[in-house]
């Protein structure tokens, strides 16, 4: 079996993201980049995978930045076999990014694409949805759990009201939540390790798709400042006081 | 985005792996590993599977490989251990790798299979045995002995403040097999369970509660000549080496120990009103602020040229002395500041600042003292 998990370059979720002083967007000179996490817990699954004799190689891929190479290269040194870069500069929507990854499918063939539920920049949670419907394969999104059965994958989804269980035929797509596992850390050893493995570049044109944009970004401001709360003694005291405030 | 022109991605991704590791699986839990006195051994295999002892050792080993030994890993990931403000777990898990060292230039095949892969994995513990309750700036007046007796050496004497010995299943051990003085001293590999081998915990220090600290006691001991360490009464030699990159590990230690005393103090006195406005606003915070930056900066760049000049080939030995007691000195400052911002808050166990001001003294005085450190870095002078 062959995985394939697209992975993206984002601010890191340690960073307090600033909005740019003419709110076209946030700021991102001199701000620490790192692989999408939910991403990273792809990148897990599919080694875990590999590991127990599930699947024999992973293919990790991204569209973006020149320097999303360093993104790729984190998921060869968490074990994954090789890369391919996508080089683009502007924005990557959702849309065009899913027909690239549609794209690189037809060539690689994998039997499952394992992907974040989302990226913490736009926070879109559409990629994986769009690819699966351009492809045409099932899709389960949102997996805390995934376990391979004979041509079929088993897959947990969180949802609102709890837990639900899917059977999907393979090949097909699978997006991560949070709780599907911990990812490793990236060692040393592998660390110099993945500086060996071979990373693919190409170019959206390669692919012919047409990376323009469609969705125009009027403003981005900064949330409100959340206000001061109140201690409270007791539930009593929470009931009256929402009731006060007319909210219960 | 690069900030030095030492930032190569590898070295970057090891660092970033170093601070996710510091801060899931250390940060959480360095409070209660202090009062405990102890911390679980799981972490020194954990420690193991991220390479932290892998730098200078054999592929086959679980090393990176002898030619892959690199000055800037070594180091960046001490700053991120010192950052954890755990100077305990640092010590233990670190006593390894001042006694690896020895063992991989110096001890036969069969040695090297007997302990290394499993001293580098972190399934057993390494420690390394120099200082002796009579004296430890003084390495070459050492008194413990060992004498040959056919195909062994019997070794008589005690060693103490030995990190990492309690729990440690190998020691390289300095012991006198000629005359007094420097070139009569050698290293042995010694086994925990050898005959005569028995130790002791050495309780109420100062700082560094959650590491193992041990008195050893060699009652006769008798070890396979084969255990000796290089040749005969050349051991100081390799012992002044192995303490170049010890130094420079403890330097790294005390920049990240610093950071970590300037993080919290800036958060503090960001956070803290006094008459009438945040800490931050008055000039004498700032001016603190402004001055333990400075000094952390300056030794980071310094450390990087001597990381540079490792790896260029020849073993910086006066800048590393140099460095070593000016780190102390340095991080003497940023703890002590530190506390002041704190104020009283800062004199309550619990928080980094307070651990990190009582680890200060360790690292003035361990690994060749801050007086030992200026005398040497003036001989390398030639003066
Ligand atoms: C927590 C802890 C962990 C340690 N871990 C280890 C370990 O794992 N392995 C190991 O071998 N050792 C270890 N040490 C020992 C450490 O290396 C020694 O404490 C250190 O070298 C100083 O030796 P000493 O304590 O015997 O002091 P002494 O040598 O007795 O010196 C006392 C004081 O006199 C000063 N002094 C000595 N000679 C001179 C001189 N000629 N001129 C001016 N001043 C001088 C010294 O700087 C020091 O301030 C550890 C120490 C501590 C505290």
């Amino acid at each position: 079996m062959k995985i394939m998990v697209p992975v993206k370059r984002v601010v890191d979720y340690n960073v307090k993201v600033r909005v740019k002083s003419d709110n076209t967007g946030v700021e991102l000179a001199n701000v620490k980049m790192s692989m999408n996490p939910f991403d990273e817990i792809a990148v897990e699954e599919a080694i875990r995978l590999k590991e127990a004799g599930k699947a024999e190689e992973i293919v990790v891929v991204s569209v973006g930045p020149k320097l999303a190479q360093e993104t790729i290269r984190t998921g060869l040194a968490m074990g994954a076999d090789r890369g391919i870069l996508v080089e683009h500069d502007g924005e990557t929507e959702p849309l065009a990014v899913a027909k690239t990854l549609k794209a690189i499918v037809t060539e690689e063939n994998p039997d499952i694409v394992l992907l974040g539920k989302q990226a913490i920049d736009g926070d879109n949670n559409q990629t994986g949805q769009m690819l699966a419907q351009l492809l045409g394969w099932p899709q389960g999104t949102f997996a805390s759990e995934v376990a391979p059965e004979d041509g079929s994958l088993s897959v947990t989804r969180e949802i609102d009201g709890g837990l639900e269980t899917v059977k999907l035929n393979l090949p097909a797509v699978v997006t991560t939540d949070l709780r599907l596992n911990e990812p490793r850390y990236a060692s040393l050893p592998n660390i110099m390790k993945a500086k060996r493995k071979p990373i693919d570049m190409k170019t959206p044109a390669d692919y012919g798709v047409d990376m323009g944009t469609r969705l125009t970004v009027l403003k981005v401001e900064e949330p409100p400042q959340r206000e001061a709360g109140i201690m409270v003694e007791s539930v009593e005291d929470l009931v009256s006081k929402l009731k006060e405030k007319g909210v219960i | 985005m690069k900030k030095t022109p030492f930032d190569t991605e590898e070295r970057c991704a090891y660092r970033d792996s170093m601070a996710k590791f510091v801060q899931k699986e250390i940060e959480p839990f360095v409070d209660q590993w202090d009062e405990d006195g102890d911390f679980p051994w799981e972490l020194h295999q954990k420690a193991g599977e991220l390479g932290m002892f892998a730098a200078g050792i054999d592929e086959k080993y679980g090393g990176l490989g002898l030619d892959h030994d690199d000055a800037f890993m070594r180091a960046w990931s001490a700053i991120e251990m010192g950052k954890s403000s755990a100077g305990g777990v640092m010590a233990s898990l670190g006593s390894r790798n001042i006694m690896t060292g020895p063992i991989q230039k110096l001890a036969s095949d069969d040695i090297k299979d007997k302990c290394l892969a499993d001293i580098v994995s972190g399934r057993k513990g390494g420690a390394l045995g120099i200082t002796e309750p009579g004296g430890g700036s003084d390495v070459a007046n050492l008194q413990t002995k060992a004498v040959k007796d056919g195909n062994h050496y019997v070794i008589n004497g005690s060693k103490t403040f030995i990190t990492g010995g309690m729990k440690a299943d190998y020691f390289v051990i300095g012991a006198r097999t000629g005359d007094a003085g420097l070139a009569g001293i050698s290293l042995f590999f010694v086994e925990a369970d050898a005959e005569g081998f028995s130790r002791q915990s050495v309780g109420g220090k100062m700082g560094w509660w959650a590491s193992d600290t041990a008195t050893l006691f060699l009652d006769n001991v008798r070890v396979p000549a084969e255990n000796m360490l290089g040749q005969e009464n050349m051991g100081f030699l390799s012992i002044m080496n192995n303490f170049n990159y010890e130094r420079l590990m403890m330097v790294g230690q005390m920049i990240g120990m610093a950071e970590r005393c300037l993080d919290e103090s800036i958060k503090y006195a960001q956070d803290r009103e006094t008459f009438g406005k945040p800490m931050i606003k008055h000039q004498v915070i700032r001016h603190k602020i402004a001055d333990m930056s400075a000094k952390i900066d300056s030794m980071a760049a310094w450390l990087n040229q001597i990381c540079w000049m490792i790896n260029e080939g020849d073993m910086p030995v006066e800048q590393i002395t140099k460095a070593k007691f000016s780190a102390s000195k340095m991080l003497e400052y940023c703890a002590s500041e530190a506390m002041q911002i704190f104020g009283g808050a800062g004199y309550l166990r619990g928080n980094p600042v307070e651990r990190i001001y009582r680890d200060v003294k360790v690292m003035a005085i361990g690994g060749g003292s801050e007086e030992i450190m200026r005398d040497l870095a003036v001989r390398q002078m030639g003066l």
